[in-house]
């Protein structure tokens, strides 16, 4: 049986807007183990945002339990959140969320600062070695804004891998890419679920699904399926069938 | 998280906007270079008024004939004759405090040499009053007391006026020069002292005998006026008391009587000289205070500007993993950082601006330390100050509508 990363139980979330109470979650519960390759999708509003903002210890549920790696995060403050997105979670976004003007190297760095118990050398060294890993170690040096699109999400990848986190949340990873580079990008993601890696990536783009290992579904705050995907198809192989375009 | 990381964090980021950065510095360098100056015009005014008084004797005592004119006006014209020589041989037989006393009466008139002739003051003092001024005969010798017993025509003449009246470097020593139509042996020459700092050229001086020109020049029975010294700097108070018991008693004034006489003393002069100064120099520092304010002010402005413009970046961190304290304290970083780095330059630009006011318009000026420290702790305020509430923005920033802020 395989280590469950995480764990949700009849997880609710209420918004108050004004007099109204919205309900973006109204009761999910699921669980997903080391090494799955999860896709959530849903159209806007389904509470697709909610979930990550929530799985990402962004949010706090206002009921239902979430355990990642076995903590129990409800009830968790500010700062012990902020800790443990620090340790466990390693976040990839739509729009890259890269500092400017600052190198791939130093960006990846990043999530490793706030770590007191990495030293400057260690920090160095696992940026450099996970910018290999995306394919990026001929552009270490590079500002964030001489990359292109598909470069700057990668780099937005090492920066979520530096920490070894247990979990990587992806939101609309590919949404802002072409089709050619988001292919790249999801073949990256496929590598590095056959290297163990556990990844949910949250996406409306019903395409994607063909891709991962498991699909959740949601609308209206609820699971409408969660399926596992006996026949994943190769993102690399796509990749490589796509036209290169002039 | 550890400091020095923020510290990276920080510089980095103020790196990014140099130019704005070092603007919002100017700020504070202006500010902390004007406090700096001005202090340094005032501190360095004090001390060339402290020391031309200490050199003028800071345990002189000036007796004037007449009563206190302040809130008023004088009696009389006969008040200003109150004062005779008998006063002054009463003082010097029964003040215990007095160290050297003179009487002092003055005539105007003209110092004539054969073709060569100025217009300045005959001086009538004793012998003590080279004492009491701290002056030095420097060539020939100080009348006698005997020459003041017979109110000899000799005189003592201050270099501006040996200038002017034997010009090209004669001898004066045993000359006979005129002061109206008395003729004065020359006996002596003064030191030179030069001009003091209320500009007076303490050199344009000629001393005579006070019997001469009572008797001589001005045929008086009064004198104008009488400068003493007291023992001890510290007991001028008591000196000034034991005078005006002296002279009440010998002007047999009632105890309802005002005072005839006034007594002013050099340490009251100096205080007040000084409360002036001081409060000149509290007005500069206080203006150069505001413009420091205005620096910090301005601070604020770029550091509230900087936390809205960098708001997905605040979010972006605060998603890895950076605390509300991190945030926090790596905005305060920034601003201290400004603040800091523009009070160091501002020392060094109060520094210059002080060497080029000495330069350029020759005042007197010294750079205090205490200035210097204050005004530097002042910037590290400031920063925290003015930095606290956009940092506190900052760190009080929703990660999830940080990260998705346009």
């Amino acid at each position: 049986m395989a280590k469950e990363i995480i764990k949700i139980e009849n997880l609710k979330r209420y918004f108050k807007v004004g007099d109204e109470i919205v309900k973006a979650l109204r009761g999910i519960s699921f669980t997903i183990y080391e090494g799955e390759f999860v896709t959530i999708m849903g159209t806007s509003g389904s509470g697709k945002s909610t979930l990550l903002n929530t799985l990402g210890c962004l949010d706090t549920p206002t009921s239902g339990e979430y355990y990642l790696d076995g903590i129990a995060v409800k009830g968790m403050g500010k700062n012990e959140r902020a800790r443990i997105r620090n340790r466990k979670i390693g976040f990839i976004f739509q729009n890259y969320n890269l500092l400017p003007k600052t190198t791939a190297l130093e960006n990846v760095e990043l999530p490793l600062l706030y770590n007191s118990a990495v030293s400057a050398k260690e920090r160095t060294e696992r940026a450099k070695k996970c910018l290999n890993e995306v394919g990026l170690g001929q552009r270490m040096l590079h500002k964030s804004n001489q990359m292109s699109g598909g470069q700057q999400q990668r780099v937005a990848i090492a920066r979520a891998l530096v920490n070894n986190p247990v979990i990587i949340l992806a939101d609309e990873a590919t949404g802002n890419l072409d089709t050619r580079t988001s292919f790249s990008i999801l073949t990256l993601f496929q590598r590095l679920y056959r290297e163990g890696k556990t990844i949910i990536f949250v996406t409306h783009n019903p395409e994607i699904a063909l891709y991962s290992s498991r699909n959740i579904t949601l609308r209206d705050g609820r699971i409408v399926s969660d399926e596992y995907n006996d026949d994943i198809q190769s993102a690399e192989e796509v990749y490589r069938n796509l036209p290169v375009e002039e | 998280m550890n400091v020095s990381n923020l510290f990276k964090i920080a510089i980095k980021a103020l790196g990014n906007n140099k130019m704005r950065c070092f603007l919002t510095m100017l700020g504070v360098i202006i500010g902390v270079g004007a406090v700096i100056a001005m202090l340094a015009i005032g501190q360095g005014s004090k001390n060339s008024i402290k020391a031309q008084i200490s050199e003028m004797g800071s345990n002189m005592i000036m007796i004037f004939p007449g009563g206190d004119t302040r809130g008023g006006v004088r009696q009389s014209s006969d008040d200003m004759q109150t004062l005779k020589p008998a006063d002054y041989e009463a003082l010097l037989d029964q003040s215990v405090n007095i160290a050297n006393i003179t009487p002092t009466v003055n005539s105007s008139g003209q110092w004539v040499n054969g073709n060569n002739n100025y217009p300045s003051q005959a001086q009538g003092v004793n012998t003590q009053y080279l004492d009491i001024r701290q002056r030095k005969v420097s060539e020939g010798e100080m009348f006698s007391e005997n020459d003041v017993k017979t109110a000899a025509k000799v005189c003592v003449l201050g270099k501006t006026l040996v200038d002017n009246l034997f010009p090209g470097g004669t001898d004066p020593i045993g000359k006979v020069v005129r002061f109206g139509s008395i003729p004065l042996t020359v006996i002596g020459v003064l030191d030179e002292k030069g001009y003091n700092t209320m500009g007076q050229d303490q050199d344009d001086l000629a001393l005579v005998p006070y019997t001469t020109v009572m008797k001589r020049m001005l045929a008086v029975d009064y004198i104008q006026g009488i400068q003493a010294s007291a023992i001890d700097e510290n007991r001028t108070e008591e000196t000034i008391a034991e005078i005006t018991d002296i002279l009440r008693t010998n002007h047999k004034l009632r105890d309802d009587q005002d005072d005839n006489f006034t007594i002013r003393s050099m340490q009251e002069l100096a205080e007040m000289i000084n409360s002036t100064s001081s409060m000149m120099t509290m007005l500069l520092a206080a203006v150069a205070g505001i413009s420091l304010l205005v620096g910090g002010i301005g601070i604020m402005n770029i550091m509230i500007v900087s936390v809205t413009e960098r708001t997905r970046e605040i979010g972006l961190r605060m998603s890895i993993g950076a605390t509300g304290r991190d945030i926090m304290t790596q905005f305060l970083i920034e601003s201290i950082l400004i603040s800091v780095t523009g009070g160091l330059l501002g020392i060094l630009l109060g520094a210059i601006a002080t060497w080029l006011i000495k330069l350029i318009a020759n005042w007197p000026v010294q750079i205090d330390p205490s200035s210097v420290i204050l005004s530097f702790a002042v910037c590290t305020l400031i920063g925290i100050i003015f930095g606290f509430y956009p940092a506190a923005k900052a760190s009080n920033l929703d990660p999830i509508e940080a990260i998705r802020y346009e």
